[in-house]
Formats: C-alpha cells, structure tokens, sequence
C-alpha cells in the first residue's frame, strides 16, 4: 500500500482489564490510535472485541487500565461525554430505533447540534423550522453518500438486515465524528454488499479524514484496508502491528487455526 | 385515483416536512375545522355541546398527553387522573385567590402547576422503568387524590364540600364557566384550545424533542449513546405530559362539570385515558383523538341501543354488560389491529391511494 | 438461592426502622399509644394480612414468569371465582360440591383466555398483551356481575371470627387470620417448591423468557399457558375464598389487586419468594404506619402508603428485592 499520511496519536487505551463479576473479559490490553487511520481489531469470536470498543466509548468502565483520548486521560469514558467528543459508533446487534423511519433514524444522530429550545420547537415557525431543513440537508447528504434514498421513508424495522446497518452507519455519520467505532459493519452481507460498505468505509476516512477502528472476521477486508491490526484472543491481546507482520505472527496464526490454548 | 400522491412533487424540505404533505389530506382537515367551529355549533343540540362534545374534546387533550409520555416517549403512566385533578386544584385555587385573573391565564398557570407536579413525580423514571415505573405512577394517583381530600386549604375550606368554578369570561359578556356561559361558548373555547395544544403537540413530535422521545422509547441505551441525557428528556416527557393534562383537569373541573372533585380524577379516570390512547393508537396525535371519540361515544351507544332492539334492561345490568362489551372490545383491537385506529385509518388511507387498483 | 448483599441490608434496615418508627413516635408523642405487647400485636395483624396479600401476588407472579404477561385480571378472577363459588352454594350445592366445579370453572376459564386471547397474541409486545389482560378483567367483573349479581354475598367457612388471647392472654390475634396465613403459607410453598424442581416449573421458566425459543425446543406453549392459568385460577380461589370470608364476596374484591401491586414491586415481578417477603413487609409496614404514624398525619393513609414504601424500596433497587436485573446488550 501506498505511504498514508498518518497524524498523531489520538485515541490511547493502556492496560484495560475488565470482567463481569469471576468472567475476565480483557487483559492488559493497550494499543494506540493515529489520526486518519483505518485501525482493525481482530480475533476469535468471544475475544472481547466488542467490549473494547464498549470501553472506548463508556458502555462498560473497565476495572483497570486508562483512556486517554484527545490528550486527556481518565479511568474511564461516560457514555454521553464520548458522544460530546466526537465518537459515534455501530453496533454488531443493530441498534436503531425500529419504531422510526430512515430519515428520523439518521436525524437523531444531529441531537447534539440542535439548538433549540422545547418552546422554540413547539411553535416551530422561525428558528426550529430552520434548524430542521438545515440538518435535514445535512443528513440527506449523508442518505446520498450510502445511496438509501429510495428507504428514507421506511421504519428500519421493516428493512432488510443489511440496510439496516447502512442506516445505522448513516446515523453515526450524522453525528460529524472524529473517531468512529464500527463493529462488524459487514456481517451478514453477501460480496456485492461487502464491497459497497468497504467502499463506504474508504470514502469515510478518505473525504472527511475521520479515524476509524473496525471490528471484522473478513480477513480479506482487513488486511486490505487496515492500516494496523490488533488481535485480541481470550481478552489478551496477541499482535498489534501493520497487517503483514500480524499475518505471519505464529500466535495469531495458532489462534484461528483452534490450536489448544 | 382521487387519492393519490402522484403527480405530487415537494420541492423544498418545507414542503417535505409539512404535517399534510398530500393535498386532499388537507383539504380534508381544512374540512374537519370549519365543520368543528362552525356547523357544529349551529346545528348541535346543547345536550351533544355541553355533555357529548366537551367531555370528548376535554378527554382527547388528556389522551393527548398521556400519548406523549406513554406512546412517544415510552414512559407508562397510570397517574392520569391524579394530574389532572392537580390541573383543577390548582385552577381553583387561583381564581379564588386572585379574582381578577383572565381565565387564559388560570388555564396556563395551572398547567405550569403541574407540569412541576409532574416533573417530581417522573423523577423516579430515572431507575424505574417498564412495569414497575407504571406501579410507582399509581403511587402518584393515590397519594395526590388523598391529598385533595385530606387537606382543607384546597377546597378553601369549604363546609359543605361541594366547590363550584367561578364564573369567568373570555372578555365582556362571554363568560365560559359559572352560569352565565352558554352552551355555544364553552364549546367554542375549549375546541379552540384543544385545536392549539394539538397543533404545538404536533410540532413537538415532528421535531428534535420528538426525536429523543421515541428514541428513549424503542432503545434507551443506544440513544444515550448518541448523545441523548435520560434525565431531561424523560422529566421533559412527564412535564410536558402533565402540562397538557393538568389543563384537561381544569377544564374538565371548571368548563365541563363546574365543580371542583376529586373522585371525577379517581384511579378510572387514569384507566379510562390509557383506553384511549391504546385504541386510539400509542404514538399518534390523530389517535388520541380517534381514541377519545370511541371511549366517550360507546357507552352512550351501548346504554342506547338495548330501546332501538325494543329490550328494556335494567340499568345496572347494562353497566355490567357495557363492562363485558368495553373488555371484549379492547381484546378484539389488540388482536385486529395492536396499533390502534389510527393505523386502521393509515391503512384505509393506503387502500385510498391504490384505488381502483388492488395493490 | 443466593442472596444478594444488598438485598440483606435494605432487608435488615427494614425490619430495624419497622420497630424503631413506631417506639420513637411512641416515646416523643402522646397521641400515640405504645406498648411493646400492643406493638406485637398490630405488627403481627400486619403480618397475617400480609401472607394474604402474598397470595393474590403470587397470582401474578406465577402468570408473568410463565408468559412475561402482567395478568391485570388476577383481582378479577379472585372476584370471579368467589362469586361463582358462593352462587352455586346458594342455588343448593353444598360447599364442598360448590368448591370443585368452581375449580373445573376456573379451568375452563384458562382454557378459554389461553384460546381466545393468548394464541391471537403470541409474540406481541409485552405491554400488548397486559393491555388484553386489562380487556379480560373488565369482561370479567361485568360478566360474573351479570350472572351472579352485585349485591355482597357472605361466605361462610366455619371458621371462628374472634380473636383469641395468645401469649398468656397478652396478644390479641384474630383467630380467622391465622387459619388463613396457615393456608395461603401452605399454598405458597408447595408452589414455590413446584416452580423451582418440577419439569413443568422449569418450562414454565423457559416460556416466560421467550416465547419462539421455547416453541422452538419443542415446549407446548398452548398447554404450558393454560396450565399456568389455571394454577392462577386456583390460587384466585383460594384467595377468594380467604378473602371472601372476610370481607364479604363484593366489587370491591377485585380492588384487592391494586393492593397486591405494591407487594409485586418491593418483591420483585418474578420472584415466588418475593411475594410472600413482599407481602409480609407491605402487610406489616400497613398497619405499623397506620396504627403508629398516621394519627400525626390525619389518618387514612393505607390508600397509598403500600405504594409509597414500594416506592422507595424501587429507588434503591428498580428491579424489586428479587427480581431480575433486565441487562441489555450492545
């Protein structure tokens, strides 16, 4: 691959353990985020991935370890301040609100740029009006860029599984984030599905210079777009480096292949 | 063929984003309001105003806001009654103390009352949720009726305990409370009234506020995770919620009854408004309307038709029925159609768009 | 079954506040009458109450951990069961007679609901379906009315009203009340113990957690709900008949439930052991309050103080004593 033009460090997890009562789910974990990256977390199912991105953006607190993001560092992220700080994420179990449409979907995503008071909303004529076509262009933006716009007017729960994620995609863009948590965003498609939401993924990262951290099993995907690749096993962490050296690391190879831990 | 979006093209988000946003829809409801505030009045019999019309449109604002916590923002309350009896507490006690307040006020202020009421009352809303959270509402209803009971200074001590809404006008001679006001005048008022608050409950829903609503609703965890704070969304719900409410109960109390009681705000009242908006439809602002239509004209249905059949029933074995009718009716809906009439009437509007073509 | 610390400590500073409330208001107020002897007296009233309201709520609680339905119609069908009980007495049969057709009614009622309402359902939203529960009670309450009549009916069981003297003629316990918490205790167990090592108990437990999943294992949804219901029935019999006895076989029995809600929050939705400590702490927190706390207020607080104290059980546990922490995943 080309040489990419990596910023500084923004995103730093250092030594996060964490458990569910006697369940250990992660172990001394650090690795560390660059700016404009494509960073990929891999491993076995069961790994904890998904709970390292849970801890990233202040779903779970884990028990040791800190995070340091935008240069402060804390014990732990509060789930409303990771919003306020420009983390959006995807969820492996889609997480949309299915009694919505599309469109309302991704404009729950601009909750925090809305300005207007309860008052201001009721009466609507004036400042609310205005807000809402302005954010409304935005997210149609957005509904152009993932190619939906034949689904706006849908509620979600009647899409297809991988619209679904699309939308969910587009709510977390609404949100304008610097760094972006997507876990499994390509589960359940078929080729032509995958190779859209790659394209996706790329174009996220290329045009709006937002850092991402993906969770994903298509190896193919992976070693195609990473830029560096951590790979959890059992909550411990096995390799951490560009996504040729990870490939031929014996452990990691021991890992996906089922050799006895 | 006549009823179709075709040819219908927004060219604005304006357009897009209109409440009606097809033209016989708005045709219709332009329809709707002048049959409302003008045909109804002059061909209406003071027995539909007064005991037919004002209870429905008084019950539809209730349902109005118990749709907003419990169908928009997912919030189940069965403290209805217990707020509105706030509502009409609070109204009483101000136009007694302050004699020379304009009505519009006392309505406005009430509302306030409770809105407050029912901030404090939401705030376990935080912890609770589902099931128990309806429970610990019921909380709310028993300790508030008591309390009216219980203490003296709300019904300014009266000794006969019977307290009546004094009269009071919009301006000049028109008085809308007391026993002054006409039939056509009360009905008036409070259409209008319900007309606007519908109006800015509709703006409400359509906009950011409605938005973190149904979030909270259908999936809380993820809608913190974007960004939106439970505790004031949810207390924003319940104040808002009471607002509207608390303006039914002094409307019921001061325009509708003309005396102040707590048993009309009793644990049934809170039922009969939950009724409402599940056959109405949880999440729609037509459908507490349509809601509220049905609740109040079916008993006068049921207690009617028995003459029309030429069967004479006696009158306490028609409640009992009309309770088996009420009961069974409200398990036909929930098997028909779970989201009420007002998807029945989205579905009819549908088949409308497609016709003459079967789909 | 383990015990959550917590659940040990609000348990215990229970207890502690139910003594030490009523002894303060005693010492600093003179309105107030205490005497330990007279302290044991009402609490342990409290108590005999309380196992009866233990058994409405495990009416509840058996229905919403087999189905994930909250039954609205559990006040209902007490009412129900109570009057078709004492008409068939009076239209001749003897008691005994009375009591097992009204069982076989009771039965029938299940099957019914389980036909006509729970299979049109299935897999609706939970709220759904309470809402249907809400039709069933209505339906219920102006259906045995229409039959059976309104007017209150005594039900006799030959059972000694007066209180007797116990502990050397200091305590006044009321005679009724303890065959009845005798009989609801019995009751509770034996389904608690059901529920917790008999097959059907554990495919009661799958039901309630997911209806497809449990359909997909091969459960028979169809018979495992009319089951419940019916056990539910029975128990609203019974209760009924406690009930009944005492207060005479009216409306107002079916208000019994709301009463039976409070127990249902501090113990938890899905807890058999829930209901009866439930029950026993909203009983016996009743009347302390009211006998010791209510006179400085005016009196009249039992209409909400159940509520008020499930309350604030709730904010320091939202999931009731024993209930189930509701965890979502994402």
């Amino acid at each position: 691959m080309y040489e990419r033009k990596l910023g500084d460090v923004v995103l730093r997890v250092e030594g996060i353990s964490l458990s569910f009562g006697a369940m250990r789910v992660l172990n001394n974990i650090t690795f560390d985020v660059r700016q404009g990256e494509i960073r990929s977390i891999i491993g076995p199912n069961g790994a904890g991935k998904s709970s390292m991105l849970n801890v990233i953006n202040g779903v779970y607190h884990p028990q040791q370890g800190t995070i340091t993001y935008r240069g402060e560092t804390r014990d732990q992220m509060k789930v409303h301040h990771a919003a306020e700080q420009g983390i959006a994420r995807t969820f492996q179990n889609i997480a949309l609100f299915k009694g919505m449409s599309t469109l309302d979907n991704i404009m729950t995503g601009r909750n925090l740029k809305i300005k207007s008071n309860m008052l201001q909303q009721a009466i609507y004529w004036g400042k609310a009006q205005r807000e809402e076509i302005e954010h409304r262009q935005k997210v149609e933006q957005i509904i152009d860029f993932l190619e939906i716009q034949a689904i706006r007017k849908t509620p979600v729960g009647k899409l297809p599984y991988g619209m679904q994620k699309r939308v969910e995609l587009g709510r977390a863009l609404a949100a304008e984030p610097d760094l972006l948590l997507l876990d499994e965003p390509m589960a359940g498609m078929n080729v032509e599905e995958k190779e859209d939401m790659c394209r996706f993924v790329l174009d996220i990262n290329d045009e709006f210079g937002t850092t991402i951290v993906l969770i994903e099993h298509d190896m193919g995907v992976v070693m195609d777009i990473s830029d560096r690749v951590v790979v959890l096993d059992y909550g411990v962490q096995l390799a951490d480096g560009p996504p040729d050296e990870v490939r031929k690391n014996q452990a990691v190879i021991d890992a996906y292949l089922g050799v006895s831990n | 063929m006549l009823y179709r979006e075709a040819g219908e093209f927004k060219a604005t988000y304006q357009a897009d984003q209109a409440i009606l946003t097809i033209r016989q829809d708005r045709w219709f409801m332009w329809a709707m309001l002048v049959v409302a505030f003008l045909v109804i009045p002059l061909v209406s019999s003071e027995y539909w105003l007064g005991t037919i019309m004002l209870p429905f449109l008084i019950l539809a604002l209730a349902a109005l806001g118990l749709n907003v916590l419990t169908g928009y923002a997912g919030q189940l309350s069965l403290g209805t009654g217990g707020f509105m009896a706030t509502g009409a507490f609070a109204a009483y006690k101000l136009a007694t103390a302050f004699p020379g307040l304009h009505i519009i006020a006392v309505i406005l202020m009430s509302g306030t009352v409770t809105a407050g009421v029912g901030i404090l009352f939401g705030i376990p809303s935080l912890r609770i949720k589902g099931f128990y959270l309806a429970v610990a509402t019921l909380a709310s209803q028993f300790f508030l009726i008591w309390m009216f009971n219980k203490f003296g200074w709300f019904t300014n001590y009266s000794s006969s305990g019977v307290i009546s809404a004094p009269p009071m006008s919009v301006f000049g001679d028109n008085y809308v409370t007391g026993p002054y006001a006409t039939a056509e005048a009360k009905y008036l008022f409070t259409l209008t009234l319900v007309v606007l608050f519908a109006l800015l409950t509709k703006n409400l829903v359509r906009s950011n506020i409605g938005r973190e609503w149904m979030a909270v609703r259908d999936m809380d965890i993820a809608a913190e995770i974007i960004g939106i704070k439970m505790l004031p969304t949810k207390l924003k719900a319940f104040a808002y919620s009471s607002f509207l409410c608390g303006i039914a109960g002094a409307l019921w109390a001061f325009i509708y009854t003309g005396s102040v009681e707590p048993q009309a705000f009793d644990v049934n009242r809170s039922f009969q408004v939950l009724f409402m908006i599940i056959i109405g439809g949880l999440g729609s602002v037509m459908g507490a309307f349509l809601g509220a239509a049905f609740i109040v004209l079916l008993p006068i249905f049921l207690s009617n038709a028995p003459h029309w059949f030429g069967l004479n029933i006696p009158v306490d074995i028609i409640s009992h029925i009309e309770a088996m009718v009420f009961g069974g009716l409200i398990i036909f809906f929930l098997i028909v159609e779970p989201h009420g009439l007002a998807r029945l009437w989205q579905l009819l509007k549908e088949k409308l768009r497609l016709w003459p073509f079967p789909y | 079954m383990r015990i959550e610390k917590s659940v040990i400590y609000i348990f215990l500073s229970t207890l502690f506040l139910m003594v030490a409330i009523p002894w303060a208001v005693g010492q600093l107020s003179s309105d107030i009458f205490f005497e330990w002897p007279f302290f044991f007296e009402v609490a342990i009233g409290g108590l005999l109450a309380g196992v009866m309201y233990s058994l409405v709520a495990l009416g509840f609680v058996l229905i919403f951990k087999a189905s994930g339905v909250f039954n609205f119609a559990q006040g209902a069908m007490v009412l129900f069961s109570a009057l078709t009980l004492v008409g068939l007495n009076e239209i001749g049969l003897p008691m005994w007679l009375a009591i097992i057709v009204t069982l076989g009614v009771m039965l029938l009622l299940a099957i019914v609901i389980e036909r006509v309402v729970l299979r049109s359902l299935v897999n609706q939203e939970h709220i759904i379906l309470f809402m249907a529960t809400i039709g069933i009670a209505y339906f219920l309450d102006g259906f045995g009315q229409t039959i059976w009549g309104s007017e209150v009916k005594i039900l006799d069981l030959g059972i000694p009203s007066s209180p007797g003297f116990y502990f050397d003629g200091k305590i006044l316990i009321n005679d009724f009340d303890l065959v009845a918490a005798l009989i609801a205790g019995i009751l509770v167990l034996s389904l608690a113990l059901f529920f917790q090592y008999t097959r059907i108990g554990r495919a009661l437990r799958a039901v309630a957690d997911d209806h497809q999943a449990a359909l997909s294992v091969g459960i028979p949804l169809k018979h495992i709900w009319v089951i419940v219901w019916a056990v539910a029935g029975i128990v609203a019999l019974v209760a009924g008949i406690m009930w009944g006895s005492k207060l005479g076989v009216q409306f107002s029995l079916a208000l019994i439930a709301l009463k039976a809600l409070p127990v249902l929050i501090l113990g938890g939705f899905t807890s058999v052991p829930g209901a009866i400590i439930g029950g026993l702490i909203i009983g016996a927190g009743e009347k302390l309050a009211e006998v010791f706390v209510a006179p400085l207020i005016g009196g009249g607080i039992e209409d909400w103080f159940a509520y008020m104290l499930a309350l604030a059980f709730l904010v320091f546990r939202p999931q009731g004593l024993f209930g189930e922490k509701i965890i979502e995943r994402v």
